[in-house]
């Protein structure tokens, strides 16, 4: 009796959660433009969302954004948690209370700050501002990931390597990163995913050079754009797949 | 050279992009044409914007309570200990919550519109077709379906750390099911409730894109006239009050949550 409610009520929010998804999949293949009628099985949105130039480069910007203000944040961040981490508490706390401040304001705050910004320093919103804007949200996430990894790091090491005649740079790619590694990398990923999921801070900092949430969100205001629901459908599948490959990686873990 | 220096460049950066922007918004919200001024917070005060945030507000508490009722429920099920293959499900949960929420608002917005799939249905059974894009009760739909796994997630974490002892142990004392939960369950998951329920109310009372878009204009929540100020009336005297106004709401509302749950996430029940 117990179970067979447990099972009714999950799956009742299952389908909630999945019911506008499957709709959207669906309608992806549909060939007629309605949603009124089914026109039968068809590819051609898809082939229409890879024939547009436009959606495709905005792709490639959203990606490469990302990933430059990954690689950006994630060292900036990294060196900042090791320095961070040998600070007298009362300047650390103060730096960090700073960092928090990105995860605290809230998003369309942190956007409209820094247009201002930009706009009153008379730099032209676009791409590079928007990558800047990315670094800056993106970076206290590194740092959150890697802070705990070095407190849990023998701090004499590193003393260690410069008394024995090692540079600070070295001594860092030698004795702290490794140990560090599983926290940069867990920061590198956070990143990555805030920038490519990013809207409301993009819409923002930047005006003509879209990247893919502004156009999806300029799409969802004219109505209905069935490219936009193939577009959906690809986005659904990659995350479907990927997690799957990240539970059958922990799983695996947890085994041996 | 010291090793705090490596943090050098982050505090520059910080500095430059995160505080210096916040200090613009503080300088336009009270600069008038001649120094000083308060005329900005004093034009918030009006009624039709005194409205909107409190339409924000409560749009925002339903979203969260409703979020609360569905995914307690929800996390204590799959924290469940017998509940098999409860990790592909927790998984299955989670997945939406990967998917950008503006695709999700969009898919949302193809069950709800007049022709939408919904009203579809309706109308193949012979019924009358409702009026629901464009109403409150459309976005409160859309932010609990954007919302719902923010709250089950922290909440499911917050009950997987529970020890299982504990809980045989109050069995052992006599407890009856009702009386475990209200006295052991509930009180050791408060942390993981504080935490969804500031992962729900922040961005459901700053929304502006999910109120646009299935609102379809008709109504304005206080995101939308902050984005207004800035994209459309070219404002940004007011604009920046308004979002000061928003950040002092937020950090007003963690401070209240923190009373709550003073120990914070992460130190334990014990």
């Amino acid at each position: 009796m117990r179970k067979f409610f447990r099972g009714t009520y999950l799956g009742l929010l299952l389908t909630f959660l999945y019911a506008p998804i499957v709709v959207m999949v669906v309608l992806s293949f549909n060939a007629s433009k309605s949603r009124a009628k089914w026109g039968g099985f068809s590819l051609q949105w898809y082939e229409k969302l890879f024939r547009s130039g436009e959606i495709m480069h905005v792709l490639y910007m959203t990606i490469l954004i990302a990933l430059i203000a990954t690689a950006v944040a994630t060292i900036l961040g990294t060196l900042a948690a090791i320095g961070i981490h040998a600070m007298k508490s009362r300047n650390a706390n103060l730096i960090m209370s700073i960092s928090y401040l990105p995860m605290t304001t809230p998003d369309i705050v942190t956007g409209v700050s820094l247009m201002l910004m930009f706009v009153f320093i008379k730099v032209p919103l676009g791409y590079g501002t928007m990558l800047l804007a990315h670094i800056a949200f993106d970076t206290p996430y590194v740092l959150f990931s890697v802070l705990p990894k070095l407190r849990s790091l023998n701090v004499n090491l590193y003393e260690a390597a410069l008394d024995l005649g090692c540079p600070p740079m070295k001594a860092v790619n030698k004795v702290i990163l490794p140990e560090i590694m599983p926290g940069v990398v867990t920061g590198a990923l956070l990143a990555f995913t805030m920038s490519l999921d990013d809207f409301v801070i993009s819409y923002f900092t930047s005006n003509t050079d879209r990247n893919l949430s502004m156009i999806i969100y300029a799409a969802a205001r004219k109505g209905i754009e069935p490219t936009i629901y193939a577009l959906s459908t690809l986005m659904f599948v990659a995350v479907l797949v990927l997690l799957l490959i990240v539970n059958k990686r922990s799983a695996l873990e947890n085994v041996s | 050279m010291k090793r705090s220096a490596f943090a050098g460049p982050y505090v520059a950066w910080m500095a430059m992009f995160t505080v210096a922007p916040l200090l613009f918004v503080v300088y336009f919200a009270f600069k008038g044409d001649s120094g000083f001024t308060l005329a900005n917070i004093q034009k918030f005060l009006a009624p039709t914007y005194l409205n909107v945030l409190w339409r924000s507000l409560y749009l925002a508490v339903y979203c969260t309570a409703i979020c609360l009722l569905i995914g307690y429920p929800a996390a204590y099920f799959l924290a469940g200990k017998d509940f098999s293959k409860n990790q592909a499900l927790f998984v299955l949960i989670l997945i939406p919550m990967w998917m950008n929420f503006l695709l999700r608002t969009y898919a949302m917005m193809s069950l709800l519109e007049d022709s939408g799939i919904i009203n579809q249905l309706l109308k193949a059974m012979g019924l009358q077709p409702l009026a629901m894009i464009g109403t409150e009760g459309a976005v409160l739909t859309g932010m609990v379906y954007n919302f719902v796994p923010f709250m089950i997630l922290p909440i499911y974490t917050s009950l997987k750390k529970m020890d299982e002892r504990i809980i045989e142990a109050a069995e052992d004392l006599g407890a009856d099911p009702y009386n475990v939960f209200r006295r052991v369950v509930l009180p050791l998951s408060v942390p993981g409730v504080v935490s969804g329920i500031t992962m729900v109310f922040m961005p459901a009372v700053t929304t502006f894109a999910i109120s646009r878009l299935l609102g379809s204009g008709n109504f304005w929540l206080f995101g939308d006239i902050i984005e207004r100020q800035f994209l459309e009336a070219n404002d940004w005297g007011f604009g920046s009050a308004l979002s000061l106004v928003m950040m002092m709401l937020i950090i007003a509302s963690i401070g209240l949550l923190n009373r709550i749950d003073p120990k914070k996430e992460g130190s334990g029940a014990w």
